[in-house]
């Protein structure tokens, strides 16, 4: 296969992968907050094809769990009664009906958000079985379905904190390597600086210096602001060794010779060799920041509970007993393996064809 | 060669000068401290409140207290804890010698694994084994370090092979000194093998390359028209050549293995920086944090030193005065 087609290839498994999370709401059963106490920790349902009479079904069905009194087994199929899974269910959001039991002398208004707010969504099952692909957290929340939900939360801000970095990288890159002289010093000192940090202690203590509680979004924004703002060093540096050779060639001085301004030279010129180096480097990035959001999710200084990410997805496996007793908790993290791998393998096939050297 | 060395010593000084300056730039941008959750207590005074803060000179100017640190380290106290009533110092040195045991530890059996398996794959480039291996290490690499550090300790919860947490068991200081060490080395199996995990397949990867392009150049070529071995010509040619850039890598990747220590040793507590830069954070422990953002800098530096010097020894272009 040649680099290009492979290019093409992690690039559609990418976005495969990343239109998956962004249609979270469609692609899962239930809502990213939804609970049922009454089934923590349920393991990964079963989808049935054949019953208990050893008739074939052609949708599949589950069984719903038993109201058991052993703690240790939290889920005994009931095999009285199976639940159809039912596929492309028209579905008005839980929310509302919140909203509904609030606000019962609004009616009218209600009524015209109802339409709107109505979406659909892959698959169902009725009340009172429950679907859970991927098992039940603690709370009993769906955990396929926060694991839609944190993706797009993780997945993005890896891919806007690393936009926010390259865009740093290649303004300050761009200036060093154009400019020279003091305006090169400062940058490429203070590059060093950052640089020389181990990352994830920086990312800490700029962290230790935001306030603690934050909400969601909030949260959010910070992160990716401080990831993004941590990170720009290594960038600037290979972004200026570029702009360095390529200010030096004949059309760049033919240019100016015309009478181009500097922002024309940069732009026109100078800049688009850097594209290879800015398209490496951002596969290189956008997993280091999805790992670094999920690591500081884990530790609970990242995007806060209720709302889901990879990262607070796994932390409930602080918990002995949960990291002990229930597998289906590591998925959120096995979920990141396939990302990471679609990442390297773009950086790889665009570092091959353009040839630039990654330090 | 005393050149050389000036320079380099001069540059590990900007560095933890600079990094140093570049946290307390920080503090001057953090909002609240460590005083201020103390407000919210009905049983504290907003005066004794201000009187604690004045009392650790929280209310004066950032650069006030940056020469109030500098006085600090000098006396070797590197500031005061809060939550811990305590001189940073006294709180770091432990912890430091234990994330320092941990990665140096990794450090070492990373490159012992690495070097050989990448000269091996580097020599047979292109066989089935060479294949093995970078599909070995491509997956590996795909891993994220925080899922290896939890599968290990989920290995073992489940088989009871290692124990799960920590750094000496219950009853610890009951032990004679055979035993002490034995206790040690099993809690720290787990986070080594979780590191080496993650920095294995980046050196391996180095180590191929690097041997790979030696290989090709023309003084191998010539070596063995002369009839040299092929061993005696990977281990002492080959590696040889390939030696200045790997040097340059370890210097390097101590950054990247403090930072995977720092998640390693709070996901698998053992007591290194890595909790207790976790605890500080959440604690507003800030003299704590400049702390272990300091010592951490220390040990990059040190890195570096040994990096100057083994380049010294075997780039004969910086013996010639570069």
């Amino acid at each position: 296969m040649t680099s290009r087609q492979r290019i093409y290839l992690a690039l559609a498994f990418l976005g495969a992968l990343h239109a998956s999370v962004l249609f979270a709401s469609f692609l899962a059963p239930y809502e990213a907050e939804a609970q049922d106490r009454e089934l923590p920790f349920t393991p990964p349902t079963r989808p049935h094809f054949v019953d208990a009479l050893g008739r074939f079904h052609l949708r599949p069905f589950i069984y719903a769990c038993a109201p058991s009194s052993m703690p240790a087994e939290p889920c005994v199929e009931d095999r009285g009664q199976a639940f159809p899974i039912r596929f492309f269910v028209r579905e008005s959001s839980p929310g509302l009906e919140m909203a509904k039991a609030n606000v019962v002398d609004q009616g009218s208004e209600l009524r015209t958000g109802e339409s709107r707010r109505e979406h659909r969504r892959l698959l169902a099952v009725d009340h009172p079985a429950r679907i859970f692909l991927l098992g039940s957290d603690g709370l009993g929340r769906d955990q396929f379905s926060r694991l839609l939900h944190g993706g797009q939360i993780s997945l993005f801000a890896g891919m806007l904190a690393a936009a926010l970095t390259l865009g740093l990288g290649l303004m300050l890159g761009a200036f060093a390597g154009f400019y020279g002289g003091w305006v090169d010093h400062l940058i490429m000192r203070s590059a060093e600086l950052f640089l020389a940090l181990p990352w994830l202690y920086l990312l800490f203590a700029v962290r230790a210096f935001l306030p603690l509680h934050l909400s969601a979004v909030q949260s959010f924004f910070l992160l990716i602001a401080v990831m993004g703002l941590v990170g720009w060093a290594r960038p600037a540096r290979l972004i200026r060794g570029v702009v360095l050779s390529a200010r030096e060639r004949d059309y760049v001085a033919a240019a100016r010779g015309f009478g181009a301004s500097d922002m024309h030279l940069l732009r026109r010129h100078v800049l688009p060799q850097a594209f290879g180096v800015v398209t490496t480097q951002a596969g290189i990035l956008i997993p280091q920041f999805i790992l670094a959001e999920v690591a500081l999710s884990y530790l609970g200084l990242g995007v806060a509970e209720p709302v889901p990410s990879l990262g607070n997805l796994l932390a409930e496996l602080q918990q002995y007993h949960v990291l002990a007793s229930y597998w289906w908790m590591f998925l959120p993290g096995v979920a990141l393996i396939p990302v990471f791998a679609g990442y390297y393998a773009l950086a790889n096939a665009i570092h091959e064809r353009t040839g630039v050297v990654q330090t | 060669m005393g050149r050389y060395f000036t320079v380099r010593l001069l540059h590990g000084l900007f560095l933890v000068v600079g990094v140093s300056v570049l946290t307390f730039a920080l503090l001057q941008l953090a909002p609240g401290d460590f005083f201020a959750e103390m407000r919210l207590n009905p049983q504290m005074t907003p005066e004794s409140v201000a009187a604690l803060r004045h009392q650790y000179g929280l209310d004066r100017s950032v650069v006030t207290r940056y020469l109030l640190w500098i006085n600090s380290v000098r006396k070797g106290e590197l500031g005061f804890s809060f939550a811990y009533d305590s001189p940073v110092a006294s709180l770091l040195w432990a912890r430091a010698r234990n994330t320092l045991l941990l990665t140096m530890s990794a450090m070492l059996l990373s490159w012992l694994i690495a070097v050989p398996v990448g000269v091996v794959c580097a020599a047979k480039s292109g066989g089935w084994y060479d294949r093995l291996c970078s599909s070995a290490t491509s997956s590996l690499l795909a891993v994220p370090d925080l899922l290896v550090a939890l599968g290990l300790l989920f290995l073992a919860v489940r088989t009871g092979w290692f124990p799960t947490g920590g750094m000496v068991s219950t009853g610890f200081n009951e032990l004679g000194s055979w035993d002490k060490v034995r206790d040690v080395a099993s809690h720290f199996c787990l986070p080594v093998a979780a590191l080496v995990l993650g920095t294995v397949p980046v050196f391996e990867r180095h180590v191929r390359a690097g041997v790979v392009e030696v290989l090709a150049s023309p003084f191998i070529r010539a070596a063995r028209a002369h009839g040299i071995p092929r061993r005696r010509l990977l281990a002492l040619y080959a590696l040889r050549g390939a030696a200045v850039p790997l040097i340059s890598l370890f210097g390097l990747s101590i950054t990247t293995l403090l930072s995977g220590s720092l998640l390693v040793e709070v996901v698998m507590s053992w007591p290194g920086m890595g909790p207790l830069l976790w605890e500080a954070v959440l604690a507003r422990d800030l003299y704590v944090v400049v702390g272990a953002v300091m010592c951490s800098t220390l040990f990059l530096v040190g890195g570096n030193m040994v990096a100057d010097v083994l380049l010294f020894a075997v780039d004969p272009r910086i013996r010639s005065g570069g």
